[in-house]
């Protein structure tokens, strides 16, 4: 009885274990090799830290990270402030078909691949797009306006792309603080932002932390959206590891580059959970 | 008795049939760029051979990348430009040698084979065999931006904030022969290839405020030009013919500096399982009457002989339009690219892209 329990128990975990280790570890192992060779002939390598020392040493590498880390901070709390009041109306304000009336008009676009919502900005803000042709048409612009290629448009799309992220964590937390404590704040004399403060902003918070670490990393590792919104302007840390891959066969520092993207994100986050006084247990408990 | 002989010829007729497919009728994995492996021809090469073809569409880079992936292996026949030979194969080994004895050498223009031959090859083996060649120069609204005549002019103010070109290296290239360097003559010499990087690299700063954008697939380059956003961009000759279809002001436009000269080839990836499939279709396409049938669709001229009498009138006019003689004798046919050129060329278009 005991064996058969400990062959199904195997059994059960042999997925997860082949899943972590043939598709997370083993590759992140090899690239972390691929990442310390160092070229120095025609098909010639050494183990070296050069491609890391590359990092550190040309400012630009280092400057579009720093540049991708803050832009992602950013899209994270627009995303947030957008989608807090979002949630709380689907979550606590109506009842019944409206609220999953609500909730899936929040999933459609997820429907469509990200490459055609990103095709749709694009149509939306170029120059002889929508938005242009309707400011001319009132007679607030002059001539067309260029509203694609720019920091705003990529913050945009990311916003735009990682919304389901965050209302899908935040509507569940507020669905689970009962009405009556809410309730029973008013009685107690609380006002709408003392309510706010002290009562659904605590209880959001596993929701809020995990919405927020979803859609950041989400948007820091986003390639499509910057690439093809930004346009000229568009630099993005993934980018910069793409084009190291199969523009300049140059994989050591792609490699490189991918292993610092995972050790600064994962830092950042860190770093964020220890600053709000979060912890991992709790968000996820 | 009976049950026995149908058991026998069946399993006889088994071994034959399974042994006849496998020397007879493989799949051929063709890594290409689209328009070079049109429905029609490859519905034609199976009927006839018994082969069947499956197409993966794709360009230089990715080509090597994914190569380079597997070294060598996933595909039988790929097609990249003869300049991104020699330098990948002595890095990472992804190709075979050709055996040119397969190769039926008449219906090949002599003269493109043995400039592709001599491009291709490393130690005593020959890698490629030339396919489908272009150029790649100026693409222009020529009601708008007809002052545009070379490279550098993409700068000008009075097109600032209408152009559009690729962040690659044709670009460096482009723009190097443009400011009267010699980019391709510095190709074995670093620290000078360096210096013309740094040089071209100032000046496509320079440029970036009128820029719309950095194009990135052919598709999205149309769209600008057809909308009317961009009047001049730099584009490949087939962008700009097919364009003049619709808008009869946009053309392609031979720079003054000279337009850059490429030319597709057939390698065989390291890996390769099905060659003699490969060594058919490469002696299947380059037949005039199917030669013409890929430029048809690619828009491209092909290295077969005698394809030219098969070819659309309309297109052959609008080359010789874009190409006077003098244009012809001026495009600089890019050499082959030696390993740890791209490191020097990344940092550069790195840094043109990260410049405010």
């Amino acid at each position: 009885m005991r064996t058969e329990a400990k062959l199904g128990f195997a059994l059960l975990l042999t997925p997860l274990l082949l899943w972590l280790s043939l598709l997370i570890f083993v590759p992140h192992v090899d690239i972390f090799l691929v990442s310390l060779r160092e070229r120095i002939g025609v098909g010639q390598y050494q183990t070296s830290l050069a491609n890391y020392l590359t990092f550190f040493q040309e400012p630009l590498y280092l400057w579009t990270f720093l540049r991708t880390a803050v832009m992602s901070s950013v899209a994270t709390l627009i995303t947030l402030v957008i989608a807090f009041p979002v949630s709380y109306y689907i979550a606590k304000m109506i009842k019944g078909r409206a609220q999953s009336a609500l909730f899936l008009l929040c999933l459609v676009p997820f429907w469509v691949s990200e490459l055609v919502r990103t095709f749709g900005w694009m149509i939306l803000l170029r120059e002889t797009g929508v938005f242009s042709n309707v400011l001319q048409y009132l007679g607030l612009v002059d001539g067309p306006v260029e509203m694609l290629y720019n920091d705003g448009a990529i913050m945009v799309g990311l916003v735009y792309t990682s919304m389901l992220f965050m209302v899908v964590p935040l509507v569940t937390t507020l669905e689970s603080l009962p009405d009556e404590i809410i309730e029973a704040g008013y009685d107690l004399g609380g006002n709408g932002i003392s309510v706010l403060r002290e009562i659904i902003i605590p209880h959001a918070m596993p929701g809020i932390v995990s919405g927020c670490i979803v859609v950041f990393m989400l948007s820091l590792g986003n390639y499509l959206t910057p690439t093809m919104l930004g346009g000229k302007e568009s630099l993005w840390f993934t980018e910069l590891i793409y084009s190291q891959f199969i523009v300049r066969f140059n994989w050591e520092l792609g490699a490189a580059f991918g292993f610092m993207l995972l050790i600064l994100s994962s830092a950042i986050v860190w770093g964020m959970l220890k600053l709000t006084g979060q912890s991992l247990e709790k968000t996820m408990g | 008795m009976t049950k026995q002989s149908l058991a026998l010829s069946t399993a006889v007729s088994v071994v034959l049939i399974g042994g006849v497919s496998a020397a007879n009728a493989d799949t051929l994995r063709l890594l290409t760029w689209g328009g070079y492996a049109p429905e029609e021809v490859v519905a034609k090469f199976e009927a006839e051979t018994g082969h069947t073809v499956q197409v993966t569409k794709s360009n230089n880079e990715e080509m090597i990348a994914k190569l380079r992936a597997t070294g060598g292996g996933g595909f039988d026949l790929a097609q990249p430009s003869q300049d991104r030979i020699a330098g990948p194969q002595e890095e990472f080994g992804i190709y075979k040698p050709m055996d040119m004895s397969k190769i039926n050498m008449d219906l090949f223009i002599p003269s493109m084979m043995e400039a592709t031959k001599g491009n291709t090859t490393v130690g005593a083996d020959v890698y490629g065999v030339p396919h489908v060649w272009g150029t790649s120069g100026l693409v222009l609204d020529t009601a708008n931006a007809a002052m545009v005549k070379d490279y550098t002019d993409l700068c000008s103010d009075d097109v600032a904030g209408k152009v559009s070109y690729r962040l690659k290296r044709p670009t460096l290239i482009g723009f190097a022969f443009s400011m009267g360097l010699d980019p391709f003559a510095a190709y074995g010499d670093e620290a000078a290839y360096t210096e013309i990087m740094s040089q071209v690299e100032a000046k496509l700063i320079e440029c970036k405020p009128g820029v719309k954008t950095y194009w990135g697939g052919g598709d999205e380059l149309m769209g600008l030009l057809r909308s009317g956003e961009v009047v001049a961009s730099m584009a490949w000759d087939t962008g700009g013919w097919k364009l003049n279809e619709d808008n009869a002001d946009i053309t392609f436009v031979a720079p003054a500096a000279g337009a850059l000269g490429w030319v597709d080839t057939f390698v065989l990836p390291a890996k390769g399982k099905a060659d003699d499939a490969a060594y058919a279709w490469i002696n299947f396409v380059m037949q005039p009457e199917i030669a013409a049938m890929i430029t048809e669709a690619a828009g491209n001229f092909t290295a077969s002989q005698g394809a030219d009498e098969f070819a659309a009138a309309d297109l052959k006019a609008k080359y010789q339009a874009s190409f006077p003689q003098e244009a012809i004798d001026n495009i600089k046919w890019y050499p082959p690219v030696p390993a740890g050129l791209e490191a020097i060329e990344g940092g550069v278009l790195d840094r043109v892209k990260a410049a405010n």
